[in-house]
């Protein structure tokens, strides 16, 4: 029920979210010797170096062959082991749907899926490896627990949290190196959603890299003398609900941020939560109904819309609306 | 356990095959049937397994993935009859509230079950996936996967024989139900699997080949698999069966991969599978 309350965030500097993953990933390693980890052939974009030069043996090196990797993970979780799958967020969900449906969620394995690169923000590479649509897809899978951290810190809190869950998780995280604000020492609860400004004008919603920027529109708003509350879902199933409902009740309008398709992700889950129980206006700032190209990180989420900017317009629309 | 012996469980888990599809007017009778006899030889005569103390993690004993899922019917039939669970439970095989679910899931906690297969493909990798936890945990045990041979058309089959045998799953023993026949026909019409010894030899396997309808054949090319664990090579057996093979009008006819028998079907076939043991 209780939201934590984080009101100072101070930027000392700027890291990719992956490597949140992969310094976790060699803690918890050293721990508990449960903990395994594959990787399809990109083991150094994945941070996972640490963890295979020094627990070799407990390094699945499978070559670039995901659905086989999926497999191998299931049935060393089904000897106990706790796997982490690594590969990007587009090879780790769409190319392998069926493998996770059947061998991981159905069969309810202990099996941890860490997708980086996932979203627009990796950049160059182009759409081909965007994936925008992830979340959707594992949010839909029954025995899913779908987390999206927001930065280095929140990233290497969520990857122990998900070690100390038994059951499947997805977690997404990303390339670029972004403000890490968060603290180190946060106490990440999985489906308790974090509250870092409290408001009554407007809710905002944001996950994964998005939240950085919900920020900078709190700060855009506060110079409108607009008082906006900006909660981080991190956890996207199973959702916050209590949460989302108690900050709504006050602000009575929302708008909902995620680096994702406005169809399936975050957005459709709080609709889903709005419409149901408590129907106020909302906005969404997300990536429309269509794929990306390659740029640079900035200019992508320019170009796409999903800015500090855009999160700001869409606060004081929702206001109107109210 | 004598040849007679397993002849004569393998002749009722047919009788069991039918009354099960039969019982739920759904179910693959063609390939159950097909694998009776193997099925029956390696849990009765060869694996080294506890049925009454069921554990999902398989430690301390071999472990065996049914990758080809749709044959659980006969897989239902020996593991209950191995004591896993109650015969009884057999007439609940695909019907609401059961745990025998069409295609086998660990989800309804049923003994013995500790996959869901049937989407093909998947089996071997999660086998592989036990085989290495075994190494792991330094369990002497063995890892056994039935496949069935329509299944080697998809790709992930063969991402994991290359895996296993890149990285020397030597305690591991598959086993590909070649009965030639697949939903649409035969398997070298619909997309032939050409010369599957070369295959398996060039992902640097060690290969063997049975009758899968000959149980002194299956324990003698068992016992040669199992000695040959151990040797650096992943094992794999190409096993000739006959799909449908105790039950005259359904042996060879892929008309019966995923048919129930009517009525008067079931009578004839059960006509030619005299009980041996006491029917469910």
């Amino acid at each position: 029920m209780n939201t934590t309350v984080q009101k100072k965030y101070i930027v000392k500097e700027k890291k990719d979210t992956r490597s949140g993953f992969g310094c976790a990933l060699l803690d918890i390693a050293r721990k508990n010797e449960k903990i395994v980890a594959l990787c399809a052939d990109l083991t150094s974009s994945l941070k996972m170096d640490a963890f295979a030069k020094e627990f070799p043996e407990r390094f699945i090196q499978v070559g670039i062959a995901e659905a086989n990797m999926i497999g191998i993970a299931a049935g060393l979780a089904t000897c106990g082991f706790i796997p982490f799958v690594g590969s990007f967020a587009n090879f780790l969900t769409g190319r392998v749907y069926d493998q996770i449906r059947q061998v991981v969620a159905y069969s309810w394995k202990n099996v941890k899926l860490a997708a980086s690169h996932a979203g627009i923000s990796l950049g160059e590479d182009g759409a081909s490896h965007q994936i925008m649509e992830d979340i959707a897809l594992m949010r839909a899978l029954p025995n899913m627990v779908v987390l999206n951290p927001c930065d280095y810190n929140q990233t290497y809190n969520a990857t122990i949290a998900a070690s100390q869950y038994y059951g499947p998780v997805y977690i997404r995280f990303g390339r670029p190196s972004v403000p890490n604000f968060t603290n180190i020492n946060q106490n990440f609860v999985i489906g308790k959603a974090v509250t870092f400004e409290e408001g009554t004008d407007v809710t905002i919603f944001a996950t994964g890299h998005m939240v950085w920027k919900a920020l900078e529109a709190w700060e855009i708003l506060k110079e409108e003398n607009i008082s906006a509350e900006v909660i981080n879902i991190h956890t996207i199933k199973p959702i916050d609900k209590d949460s989302i409902l108690r900050s709504v009740t006050k602000t009575k309008c929302v708008v909902v941020t995620e680096e994702h398709v406005i169809n399936g992700g975050l957005c459709d889950a709080i609709s889903n939560i709005l419409v149901t129980h408590y129907p106020i206006p909302a906005e969404f700032v997300a990536m429309n109904d269509c794929f990306g190209e390659s740029g640079k990180p900035d200019e992508l989420f320019e170009k796409y819309g999903l800015t500090s900017t855009k999160i700001a317009e869409a606060a004081i629309k929702v206001i109107k609306r109210k | 356990m004598t040849i007679d012996e397993l002849k004569k469980i393998s002749q009722q888990v047919r009788r069991d095959v039918i009354r099960m599809i039969s019982n739920a007017g759904s179910g693959h009778p063609g390939g159950s049937l097909g694998c009776a006899d193997f099925l029956t030889t390696l849990y009765f005569k060869f694996m080294r397994i506890k049925p009454e103390n069921f554990k999902m993690d398989g430690y301390g004993e071999d472990v065996f993935i049914l990758s080809n899922g749709h044959i659980s019917a006969a897989w239902y039939s020996v593991l209950a009859r191995r004591g896993y669970f109650s015969i009884k439970e057999l007439s609940t095989f695909r019907k609401i509230n059961s745990r025998l679910q069409g295609h086998p899931s660990p989800s309804e906690n049923l003994p013995g079950v500790r996959i869901a297969t049937g989407s093909l493909g998947q089996g071997l990798s999660v086998a592989i996936g036990i085989a290495l936890a075994k190494k792991l945990k330094k369990d002497p045990y063995l890892t056994y996967v039935l496949l069935g041979d329509g299944e080697l058309q998809e790709g992930q089959i063969w991402e994991a024989l290359m895996f296993a045998g890149a990285k020397k799953v030597d305690n591991l023993i598959a086993i590909v139900d070649y009965n030639g026949l697949q939903i649409d026909g035969k398997t070298d019409e619909v997309c032939s699997l050409g010369d599957l010894h070369a295959k398996f030899i060039a992902f640097d396997w060690y290969v063997l080949q049975m009758n899968g309808n000959d149980i002194e054949d299956i324990v003698k090319t068992m016992n040669v698999a199992i000695e040959n664990t151990g040797k650096g090579k992943p094992v794999i057996i190409i096993m000739k069966t006959i799909m449908g093979y105790g039950v005259d009008f359904m042996m060879n006819n892929h008309k019966w991969h995923g048919t129930p028998p009517n009525l008067e079907e079931t009578q004839r076939a059960l006509q030619q599978l005299p009980s041996t043991l006491e029917d469910f």
